[in-house]
């Protein structure tokens, strides 16, 4: 079971953060930190495990995902409301944020295209990393034939940039919001694979997955209770990546205008309608690509922390 | 003696064309064979049958799917992409336009972006841990999750709209002396850097990182060399391999990047003609831009695996 842990085609999507590299689970049989019950240091302790920057970031993701579920609710006017005569206008006590190149206030549309950078992102990076990890997995335990066609495969896709490929599959398929999901999905699908694959590599040569392999158990039971819960931790991570390249790709495409279409618009989108703008200065296009950036910072705030921390917090809970 | 590096060369280059094949097939498999019936769409719903069977014979629509691929894979071959659709000119003559802009576009960003890099990931990896590796840390963190088209709009905002500096578009046939071409470049360039130069720097950094670690170093440190020398002399021979993989990584990253920052800049390279044939859904024309934009991808890869083998000498001789 002696196979190499990387395969031959490196990617930037899975060696940029070296998450497998530091992370590879050694104490496999460290039980999980008492977080049952009430302590009166719970607040506390969370605060310790975060740095400045960590705390930074949780805070930025957390409001970016509280606004994805109650934007709508709160935004001050209707999504599509033409409520100003007044084309690319600089803030206002009416429109906090300016106004659009119609004239609709720009607060109203970010706070609507919230779900679906959010939402359509957070949706294709649950797919590519459970897809991604489940062939890992596969990969790792079952023989060398699978294995091998299932690296070359998942090889061959990662050498087609993200980009590339979702404009392939938009010039086929057109592009629809499950479209857009998949091909997301399908772009980030290859790197998830080689780090669950890289980490079950490694975590099968550990003893108490001989062990078990002597006891005669099931590769399935194998896969299931020794090796997936040592890999969830690294793959969490691995999923805030996921997710800020796939807020990155989508809103690359829709800035292209071949993402999200019109009259829905996410921030991609929402730059693009804009960038007319952009000679005066206007707040409606810098506003909708500043929240891009707020978001995608602060999950790789989060996770850098998160990365740094997390292994020392648990060992210090214990 | 030198069988056994030329032995590898050759593995990977086998390794490399195989992928190129996956490749082709993945490529054609989407653009050619899923999105149902090209005659059917050339024609419309109203075409008769007769008709609609008539173009489909016409464009070989009617032989079987393998054979198609093969078909048009010895096409590719002899570099023959076909027509495009919107404008009847041939593929390959199209992307023969366009990529030497492409290239010299990818050249300039990787003369200006390679030693930048190089620098920033040696000294934060030399003072780990201080202030200014935790600064560029955060620099280069929060650089690669920011979307292109961020940084292109607030450098186009900067440098075009208010101080005037440089042209917002990139017009090269305007081009007449060294510094017009400059002030052409300024700004595709810098705005490619910017994502480049953090990327790399991060790997660059966990390479030296990772060899600081070695007991060599210890060793060198403890006979009492520089820290200076001990990066120079002890450490970076040792890295040629891991940096070389970084840079080709990063710069394998432009095929990605580059898709943006053409079109925003209007710049007529590859990726701008691959949007543009995108958005009229010239199939032809997209297969030829993508299996280029994979053959370069590959190939860097290549000089990459090149490189780590020719520069480590366990490698070469045994």
């Amino acid at each position: 079971m002696n196979r190499p842990a990387n395969s031959s085609i490196p990617h930037p999507g899975t060696e940029l953060y070296d998450v497998a590299r530091d992370e590879i689970v050694n104490e496999p049989s460290v039980p999980a930190p008492d977080v049952a019950g009430p302590k009166p240091g719970v607040l506390k302790r969370l605060v310790r495990r975060f740095s400045v920057l960590g705390l930074i970031g949780l805070v930025m993701v957390v409001f970016w995902l509280t606004i994805a579920v109650i934007g709508p609710w709160i935004a001050p006017y209707k999504s599509g409301a033409l409520s100003s005569m007044d084309v690319f206008a600089g803030s206002s006590h009416a429109f906090p944020l300016g106004t659009d190149y119609l004239g609709r206030d720009m607060l109203s549309r970010i706070l609507y295209g919230t779900r679906y950078t959010v939402g359509l992102a957070l949706a294709a990076a649950l797919l590519a990393s459970l897809i991604g990890t489940f062939f890992g997995l596969v990969a790792a335990v079952s023989g060398r034939w699978v294995d091998e066609i299932l690296s070359r495969l998942f090889d061959a896709l990662i050498s087609i940039p993200s980009k590339v490929l979702a404009l392939v599959v938009i010039a086929a398929f057109g592009s629809s919001i499950p479209m857009l999901t998949g091909v997301a999905a399908l772009a980030y699908i290859p790197g998830a694979f080689r780090i669950s694959r890289s980490l079950a590599v490694n975590l099968m040569t550990l003893e108490y997955v001989q062990v078990a392999r002597a006891r005669g158990e099931r590769l399935f039971y194998i896969a299931r209770v020794e090796v997936l819960p040592n890999m969830i931790h690294p793959m969490l991570a691995d999923f805030g990546l996921r997710f800020v390249f796939i807020v990155l790709l989508l809103s690359g495409l829709s800035f292209l205008g071949l993402g999200v279409q019109p009259p829905n618009a996410d921030w991609g989108s929402l730059v693009r309608e804009n960038i007319g703008g952009l000679a005066e200065g206007a707040l409606a296009v810098l506003m909708p690509a500043i929240a891009i950036a707020t978001l995608t910072i602060g999950v790789n705030l989060l996770i850098d922390n998160l990365r740094r921390r997390g292994g020392r917090g648990q060992g210090a809970a214990q | 003696m030198k069988a056994h590096a030329s032995r590898l060369i050759a593995a990977r280059l086998g390794l490399a064309l195989l992928t190129l094949l996956i490749v082709s097939a993945v490529v054609f498999g989407i653009t050619g064979l899923l999105p149902g019936d090209a005659a059917q769409q050339a024609l419309g719903q109203a075409a008769t049958p007769e008709a609609v069977a008539a173009l489909r014979h016409q464009f070989g629509l009617d032989q079987p799917a393998l054979q198609r691929y093969f078909q048009w894979l010895y096409l590719v071959v002899t570099g023959n992409f076909g027509t495009s659709l919107s404008n009847s000119l041939p593929v390959s003559q199209l992307i023969a336009t366009r990529l030497p802009n492409s290239l010299v576009l990818a050249g300039l960003t990787a003369l200006v972006s390679v030693p930048v890099a190089l620098f920033i990931g040696i000294s934060s990896a030399m003072f780990r841990g201080s202030l200014l590796d935790r600064v560029l840390n955060v620099l280069t963190l929060s650089t690669v999750a920011v979307p292109e088209f961020l940084i292109a709009t607030i450098a186009v905002l900067v440098f075009a709209v208010k101080l005037r500096w440089l042209p917002a578009l990139s017009y090269l046939s305007e081009v007449s002396s060294f510094g017009g071409l400059l002030r052409i470049y300024a700004m595709p360039v810098m705005t490619l850097c910017c994502v480049l130069v953090a990327q790399m720097a991060r790997m660059t950094r966990a390479a030296v990182l990772d060899q600081l670690n070695a007991s060599y170093v210890e060793m060198a440190i403890l006979k009492g060399a520089s820290p200076m020398r001990v990066v120079l002399r002890h450490v970076l021979p040792n890295t040629i391999g891991p940096i070389a993989n970084a840079v080709a990584l990063s710069l394998s990253y432009l095929f990605g990047g580059v898709v943006i920052v053409e079109s925003i800049f209007n710049y007529p390279g590859l990726a701008s003609l691959m949007v543009d044939a995108v958005t009229n859904r010239d199939m032809p024309l997209v297969q030829g831009c993508v299996m280029v934009f994979c053959a370069a991808y590959l190939l860097l890869v290549l000089i990459a695996d090149l490189a780590q083998i020719v520069s480590n000498p366990r490698l070469r001789q045994r």
